[in-house]
């Protein structure tokens, strides 16, 4: 079972509160898709998604992000349990939807360079820390139903 | 992977705009480097300090960003210009390249806090493949 500091939980739960999930979500995403092009892959059903301004208004890329940082949430209402939670998600990723897991760690990254972007110097190294140990909790649980 | 004209213009204009701060985003990334990825505080174990707010931290962070500066003057040849510190890194400091990847992480959140909305997915990418680009010019005389 994960531990988590009472920082590491408030640190989370914090900037969650100030986060608008469409937007981050459609951001994170997005930069995946323009940062890691390669990413484009798995999104062949959502139309145009050659290039960073097709991207940018792309609505199923805005409506995609909105869902997975939903799923974010669920994760951060159930940090004591992220697997369990995470069971069928997981399964469906590997058995639905056959995605490399290495992309879970990729969307890490390129949230937390939004969280970064949008609250500037407030994103301290410690809420910075806090936030990749989350990622990283959920990169496994996302990984765990993998064989 | 290399960097395309479009890539270059872009670098070369964020480094335009960052270089007044530079020393602070460099010592920033330096003290995210230390705080997310605590293991590599082993590579300053001469330093008193090892806090994020720790002087030699900052200055040591500011020096960083000065040499990928450097790169960023020579950006077409930027295996010629940090040549001396690719010798530096492979036969002396030996830091383990997997390392050169977290700063680079790092280095992108501190560039992502300081411009904010101006840090445009065109312009991660960019600086995500010159930051490799770097990586791989400084191990390059590893073995």
């Amino acid at each position: 079972m994960v531990h988590w500091t009472d920082e590491e939980r408030q640190a989370i739960s914090s900037t969650w509160a100030e986060i608008n999930v469409e937007e981050v979500g459609h951001q994170a995403l997005a930069r995946v898709l323009v940062v890691y092009p390669w990413t484009q892959r798995y999104f062949s059903t959502f139309g145009n998604v050659s290039n960073a301004t097709a991207i940018a208004g792309n609505p199923k890329v805005r409506a995609h992000g909105k869902r997975v940082l939903d799923a974010l949430g669920d994760a951060i209402t159930h940090l004591d349990n992220v697997k369990a939670t995470y069971a069928k998600l997981s399964q469906l990723h590997s058995e639905k939807l056959h995605v490399d897991p290495e992309n879970f760690r990729l969307l890490g990254e390129t949230l937390i360079i939004s969280l970064a972007a949008q609250f500037g110097a407030v994103f301290t190294p410690d809420i910075q820390a806090a936030w990749q140990k989350l990622l990283a909790v959920v990169t496994a649980a996302l990984s765990k139903q993998y064989y | 992977m290399s960097l395309s004209a479009h890539d270059k213009e872009l670098i070369v204009k964020v480094w335009t705009k960052i270089s007044p701060k530079a020393a602070q985003i460099g010592g920033d990334a330096l003290g995210r480097l230390i705080v997310v990825f605590p293991q590599t505080k082993i590579y300053f174990s001469h330093f008193a300090d090892l806090s994020p707010s720790s002087p030699q931290i900052k200055a040591h962070g500011a020096k960083v960003l000065g040499a990928i500066g450097e790169a960023v003057s020579s950006i077409d040849n930027v295996s010629a210009s940090l040549s001396k510190l690719s010798e530096l890194h492979a036969y002396n400091l030996r830091v383990d390249p997997v390392n050169f990847k977290l700063l680079a992480h790092t280095l992108l959140v501190s560039l992502s806090a300081a411009l904010g909305a101006e840090f445009t997915p065109e312009i991660h990418l960019a600086w995500d493949k010159f930051l490799a680009i770097v990586a791989a010019v400084l191990s390059e005389k590893y073995r």
